[in-house]
């Protein structure tokens, strides 16, 4: 449940790629178990500030903790402490679903006998039992939805990174993902979610919205629709993305 | 009736086991703007590629302008404008290269057909002499679409060309297509966005290789046979839960800030929802008729599928 201690906090992050500015004087907090919704408009910089959250890229500037650990100085113990999913790149399609666990659950870190345990808990959870050694090409789509997000957090992570996740997904598969996604955050993991389905906004405990590098707005939905007069996230995103292309 | 632009009868294409179209049969008319709307994996970009030629069908025939796709895919290509899933331009080349470039290979220049991409490429004018490497997700979706008309084709195919794209630019390449459309092009495009089937004239809700509906975007949502509410509370996930548990509902989808309740016709009323979902410790509970959208007629439609 979401409380007031901060798992992320970004202070005046500027990442500059030469002359170009991705990311200008970034500044927020993301609170422990919070579902934290980041959009914004294609180039707008989200790609650039995941990346240097998940500790893949420097900052030009600025100061940056996730976890409690910096971002210049213990870039390890960060990559120790999240989980991240795509919907770009997620299982291995030629791996089985079990080899699928194994490998994700030993790249994060986890011992053997804990690797055995994990896993059996994890199948016997999704109900893939049946489904072990079947590769990941050959399983319906929803269970490869479930299962990418379940090895995501299989090392227990404090914060799970979800990069546009539902893309491309049928409109029931994606809804089975948010109560995935709510699962988790009711556990205590922290979730920071890309998405262009503006419905998915809704569901944010938080919501920020870049334009152009900068953060234009940082409010829960229902404030966000207030302060712009509008009757949903839809509206909200087109009124602050189109207002600075006019411009 | 005007004459069909694309005709297709009975098409089906198997990789191996997987079964990607299964007995499709369909007719696009001249001019018209078509959709397929249908998830990752329903057969998209299989119908597409059997009909722009580049793949053939394991049974069924296919027609495009009076033209077979087996026998006269030659002339098939002359006359067809192809923007496939991901980005066909070349990403080393500028905005002008990559655009003369497809004008030299069909024959024609880019002043000879200005007028049909002036609105789309005057927007990415000012960048002409970028390399579309550099271009945003934006741009280089306007320039693609740039390419595929510079021929002046009969037919073009647009597959998920907004796909990934944000919700803005989303808007914008709908407004060109519309455009598109008073030059008489019959436009086939695919999504996997169930909000864009109201901008097409007619479209086919595709899931797992099969076409589950085609028609009108506003018949569609006629055709929707259970009444529909839109329910709201504080408590949103726990809301989903209980009106699942709760006997008599159809089904529940969340959607944003509301859950949509289809009710079976067996007498029930919102009063007794009101009433049920107070008991369960809900507050500030909202319940409103809707009509319903494409989204909540295909998640029916996938249902009673299966």
């Amino acid at each position: 449940m979401t409380n007031n201690e901060n798992i992320i906090t970004v202070k005046d992050l500027v990442k500059k790629f030469g002359h170009f500015v991705a990311n200008d004087h970034l500044n927020f907090e993301v609170r422990k178990g919070e579902i934290f919704g980041f959009l914004g408009a294609n180039g707008a910089g989200k790609t650039t500030a995941i990346r240097i959250l998940c500790g893949l890229s420097y900052p030009t500037s600025g100061e940056v903790k996730v976890g409690g650990f910096d971002i210049y100085t213990q870039r390890n113990q960060i990559k120790r402490n999240i989980g991240y999913m795509s919907q770009k790149f997620s299982l291995y399609d030629d791996l089985t679903v079990y080899e699928n666990i194994r490998f994700y659950a030993g790249i994060y870190g986890l011992g053997r006998k804990e690797i055995t345990i994990k896993a059996a808990m994890l199948m016997k959870r999704l109900d893939l039992e049946s489904a072990k050694d079947k590769l990941i090409r050959d399983i319906p789509q929803g269970w490869k939805q479930k299962l990418a997000f379940s090895v995501a957090i299989i090392h227990d992570p404090k914060i799970v990174f979800l990069d546009e996740p539902t893309g491309g997904v049928d409109p029931i598969i994606r809804r089975q993902f948010w109560n995935l996604i709510y699962e988790a955050a009711r556990d205590g993991i922290t979730v920071f979610v890309t998405t262009h389905y503006m419905d998915e906004a809704e569901y944010c405990d938080r919501v920020t919205i870049m334009v152009d590098g900068k953060i234009a707005a940082l409010d829960t939905p229902s404030a966000l629709k207030k302060t712009y007069s509008a009757t949903n996230m839809n509206e909200v995103f087109l009124k602050l993305a189109r207002a600075t292309m006019v411009a | 009736m005007e004459n069909p632009s694309i005709i297709v009868r009975n098409i089906s294409r198997s990789y191996g086991s997987v079964k990607a179209l299964d007995d499709i049969s369909f007719e696009i008319l001249k001019g018209e703007l078509f959709g397929f709307i249908g998830p990752d994996g329903a057969g998209k970009t299989t119908l597409f590629r059997i009909l722009a030629t580049l793949l053939l069908p394991d049974e069924g025939t296919a027609s495009v302008e009076g033209l077979d796709v087996v026998k006269d895919f030659k002339k098939i290509r002359k006359i067809l404008g192809y923007m496939p899933g991901r980005f066909s331009l070349y990403m080393d080349l500028s905005v002008e290269e990559n655009l003369s470039f497809y004008a030299t290979i069909f024959g024609t220049t880019i002043e000879e057909n200005y007028n049909l991409i002036k609105d789309i490429y005057r927007q990415i004018e000012p960048f002409k002499k970028r390399k579309a490497g550099q271009l945003s997700g934006g741009m280089k979706q306007k320039l693609a679409l740039c390419c595929a008309l510079i021929h002046k084709p009969a037919v073009i195919f647009l597959d998920e060309p907004t796909t990934g794209v944000d919700a803005v630019s989303r808007m914008e390449f709908w407004e060109m297509l519309r455009r598109l459309k008073e030059s008489n092009i019959t436009i086939m495009v695919s999504t996997p966005y169930m909000d864009e089937a109201s901008l097409c004239d007619r479209v086919a809700l595709i899931q797992d290789g099969k076409i589950m509906k085609i028609s009108k975007p506003d018949e569609i949502v006629a055709d929707y046979r259970h009444e529909l509410w839109a329910v709201r509370s504080g408590r949103f996930f726990e809301l989903l839960s209980d009106l699942r548990a709760y006997p008599g509902i159809h089904s529940v989808h969340a959607f944003g800030q509301a859950a949509h309740v289809a009710f079976d016709k067996s007498g029930m009323t919102a009063e007794d929802l009101r009433k049920y979902l107070i008991n369960n410790r809900h507050k500030d509970v909202v319940i409103e008729e809707i009509k319903p959208t494409i989204e909540d007629c295909f998640m029916e439609l996938m249902s009673s599928e299966k």
